[in-house]
């Protein structure tokens, strides 16, 4: 079950011709001139759709939260500042079929009531920008964009921004910091972006994938999308598959495979690289948890681990994860989890803002001290060090970087303490150039 | 609206902050902040040490707030309950924060300017802890002038914004902002563009550390041993409402007034600060009455001591203890050792 990358290996899916040929703009047709705006929305709740970009909250809810008071205009922003280590499935789709996300603008845009749309597209992604700047002219020249939209009196700009290249920007009100010209800082919530967002009007920020799979809800109904999934987890998701798997990439998925099936089966991962074991997954992009092999195949009450936003947070913080971004990073047993972890942690020690002290201070602290037992220099009490500081970062910061630079360092130590350990008692052999610990008796190390 | 902080009901006007309605409450009670500065609108919410503890968030929804909440910016709801100083995860997080904003200070209080009036001072001696757990090199800058009066140590830096709001709202034209991110980033001045504006010396007030000194003072004396005089002078760009700080008969720095909050309530222009250094200048009012946080109200003026709040009291019983131990460890040592002949 395909919907975002049903047709995204058409060549030239990138023009608005071949786009149209397959399907493309029906549900910009469809939800202008048969549907009223809030019938739309009502489609997108009764979807379930919930949000790709790493929250998981649900999308019908968010838009309707939105404030809507006379003769101020509302804005949609996409977020399409993809930075999230692991996680790259919004630049494939942006870059592969740029018309996918135009025509969920267009819908969503058109739902929201916002005349003026933007999509914040991460610096660095210099080629997808030009990509959808190509596409936002075709769309234009069609009359899919502008004033009287396929003579249905709606009007709609779409703008694309990039971004200067920092994590922080995909933070939502970061993002409209960022979007107004401002250096980007995440803004002190309330007000929240749907009552006081971009330009101090009322804004809603959604990802690109979530906006993308709304005009497949138009099209099919909402009823449709709900029917695919497990649970709260309906619909499909991207996930960006890495790490030692014999097929990285992007996969769409149904919600509600089994992780085992994800990774073992042909049709996705093929399994772990050359004769190597799983050793341990981070499910959702690098701020949420690790979890060793055993814990990501089966939660702790024994049953199969599926890949839901539920399923993987099963068991909280002790023995779960998260589903987040979808950033599937996978390792096998020649993987050392402190080195790992110091590469995570050295990401957000440089991506933080500097705005809030225990970020900004918390998450430098906490580089130097995994550099220092990774090069082995670290102390015994390093280890609960860490995980004070962790805690101390952890729900105190102004947005949610802080927890993302915590809860991966707070996890590793919990489920890979002993690695931690020996790097501190046997520097002189975890200094060894590929020196990894192996856990006697461990899954990975049989 | 009725709130409740720490067991005390308060009734406040719709809209009041916790921090607000905490201080109308009093200095033991009111949060910690370094950041938070009542004059400069925007500001607050980036330090996290006014943290507290919504245990109760209104009366039509008893809930409590799932995360702590930074006082100074939280808005009060009728029947909102809140914890501070009585609750063990607020104490405990205030540590945390103190630890953080120490990790890369230089801790050079016995030559900096500022001590004996520093907000971060007053903040890890009733907070923090007397040891530290980091190991780790700090993160330095050199000193750098912003303009002939202002010299600026982003190593005392906390970061706390104020003075960007201050520029930003105070002085025209933005000359003066943060520039790169994280525990690297710097408070500067674009393209090193001196501040030479009008009122651009009361960044030095707002500052809480001595990150932003007053070249015309610096190492002229401790703060503890100068005068506070409250003055005034007929200025035809300020109110020229001041504190003069006078050493013997000089008057050695000219400031702003500050509340009991430590806030500069009226700012006060370049030439006031600067240049008018003679009593002559100036009107004199009478001494100073000096805020809560000061060692500057010692053996001063009797009348005029407010009496400690509770974490300082216990703080200073703490450090006692601390002390005494470094008395021993010092002085009482030393006298086992042989003098030399």
């Amino acid at each position: 079950m395909k919907i975002l990358t049903e047709h995204i290996d058409v060549p030239q899916i990138e023009t608005l011709a071949v786009y149209k040929k397959n399907g493309g703009y029906k549900a910009v047709e469809k939800a202008l001139k048969k549907m009223t705006p809030d019938e739309v929305t009502e489609e997108v709740k009764k979807s379930g759709l919930r949000g790709r970009g790493g929250a998981g909250f649900p999308m019908g809810m968010k838009w309707s939260f939105l404030a809507k008071p006379e003769g101020v205009p509302r804005y949609l922003v996409c977020n399409a500042d993809e930075s999230e280590p692991g996680t790259f499935k919004d630049h494939y789709l942006m870059w592969k079929s740029p018309h996918t996300l135009i025509e969920g603008m267009i819908v969503s845009s058109y739902a929201l009531g916002a005349n003026t749309s933007y999509i914040y597209v991460r610096g660095e992604l210099m080629y997808v920008i030009s990509i959808l700047e190509k596409a936002i002219q075709e769309a234009y020249d069609q009359g899919l964009l502008g004033k009287n939209i396929l003579g249905s009196g709606y009007d709609l700009d779409l703008f694309v921004q990039p971004g200067g290249g920092a994590y922080i920007c995909g933070e939502e009100t970061a993002l409209l910091e960022s979007l107004e010209g401002k250096r980007g800082n995440p803004r002190n919530k309330p007000p929240f972006p749907a009552v006081k967002g971009v330009w101090q009007c009322p804004t809603v920020v959604n990802n690109v994938e979530s906006i993308a799979a709304t005009s497949w809800i138009v099209n099919n109904g909402g009823d449709a999308y709900a029917a695919i999934g497990v649970g709260r987890s309906t619909g499909t998701k991207l996930i960006s598959a890495s790490g030692h798997i014999k097929k990285p990439g992007v996969y769409e998925i149904p919600l509600g495979i089994t992780v085992e099936e994800f990774i073992y089966s042909d049709e996705w991962c093929g399994g772990i690289r050359d004769g190597h074991k799983l050793k341990a997954v981070v499910a959702g992009g690098s701020s949420v948890p690790i979890l060793p092999a055993d814990m990501i195949l089966t939660t702790a009450t024994g049953e199969k681990r599926l890949m839901t936003y539920e399923s993987l947070s099963d068991g909280g913080f002790v023995s779960g994860t998260m589903l987040g971004s979808g950033g599937f990073i996978v390792m096998d047993e020649t993987t050392c989890i402190v080195h790992n972890t110091l590469t995570f942690a050295r990401f957000y020690h440089h991506e933080s803002c500097g705005q809030c002290s225990p970020c900004r201070e918390g998450t430098g602290w906490m580089d130097k001290v995994i550099h220092r037992i990774e090069h082995g220099k670290g102390r015994r009490e390093d280890i609960d060090l860490l995980v004070d500081v962790a805690k101390k970062i952890e729900g105190n910061t102004i947005c949610p970087l802080g927890d993302a630079a915590a809860w991966p360092v707070a996890a590793a130590i919990r489920h890979f303490r002993d690695e931690f350990e020996w790097h501190i008692e046997h520097p002189e052999l975890a200094t060894k150039e590929g020196a990894v610990y192996m856990r006697p008796g461990a899954s990975w190390a049989q | 609206m009725k709130v409740t902080i720490d067991n005390i009901t308060v009734e406040v006007e719709p809209g009041t902050t916790i921090m607000q309605a905490a201080r109308q409450i009093g200095p033991e009670i009111a949060p910690p902040a370094m950041c938070y500065y009542e004059p400069l609108k925007g500001s607050g919410g980036k330090c996290r040490a006014c943290l507290v503890k919504v245990t109760q968030g209104s009366e039509k929804d008893p809930r409590p707030m799932p995360k702590l909440v930074p006082a100074c910016i939280t808005a009060v709801q009728e029947g909102m309950v809140v914890e501070n100083t009585v609750n063990e995860s607020v104490l405990e997080t205030r540590k945390g924060i103190v630890e953080f904003l120490l990790l890369n200070h230089p801790l050079d209080c016995p030559v900096c300017d500022q001590a004996g009036e520093c907000h971060l001072q007053d903040f890890s001696f009733e907070h923090g802890v007397s040891t530290t757990r980091t190991a780790e090199e700090r993160n330095t800058f050199e000193p750098t002038d912003l303009g002939p009066n202002i010299q600026l140590h982003m190593n005392r830096c906390v970061l706390c914004y104020r003075c960007v709001y201050t520029a930003d709202q105070i002085t025209d034209g933005r000359v003066h902002g943060v520039m790169y991110r994280g525990d690297h980033a710097e408070i500067s001045t674009y393209i090193e563009k001196a501040i030479d504006n009008d009122f651009s010396g009361n960044v030095i007030d707002v500052c809480p550390v001595g990150a932003l000194t007053d070249k015309t003072y610096r190492f002229k004396s401790r703060v503890w041993f100068s005068k506070p005089v409250e003055a005034h002078c007929s200025c035809e760009k300020c109110t020229g409402n001041v504190t003069l700080w006078y050493k013997g008969d000089e008057v050695i720095r000219v400031t702003g007034r500050k509340n009991e909050w430590g806030e500069v309530m009226e700012f006060i222009c370049n030439t006031c600060r600067f240049d008018r250094k003679k009593t002559s200048d100036w009107v004199i009012e009478g001494p100073t009455k000096v805020a809560r946080h000061s060692v500057i109200s010692a053996n001063k003026y009797g009348a005029n001591l407010i009496k400690p709040a509770f974490p300082i009291a216990q703080a200073a019983r703490d450090y006692k203890l601390i002390d005494d131990d470094r008395d021993r460890s010092f002085l009482h040592e030393p006298a086992k050792i042989e003098a030399k002949k």
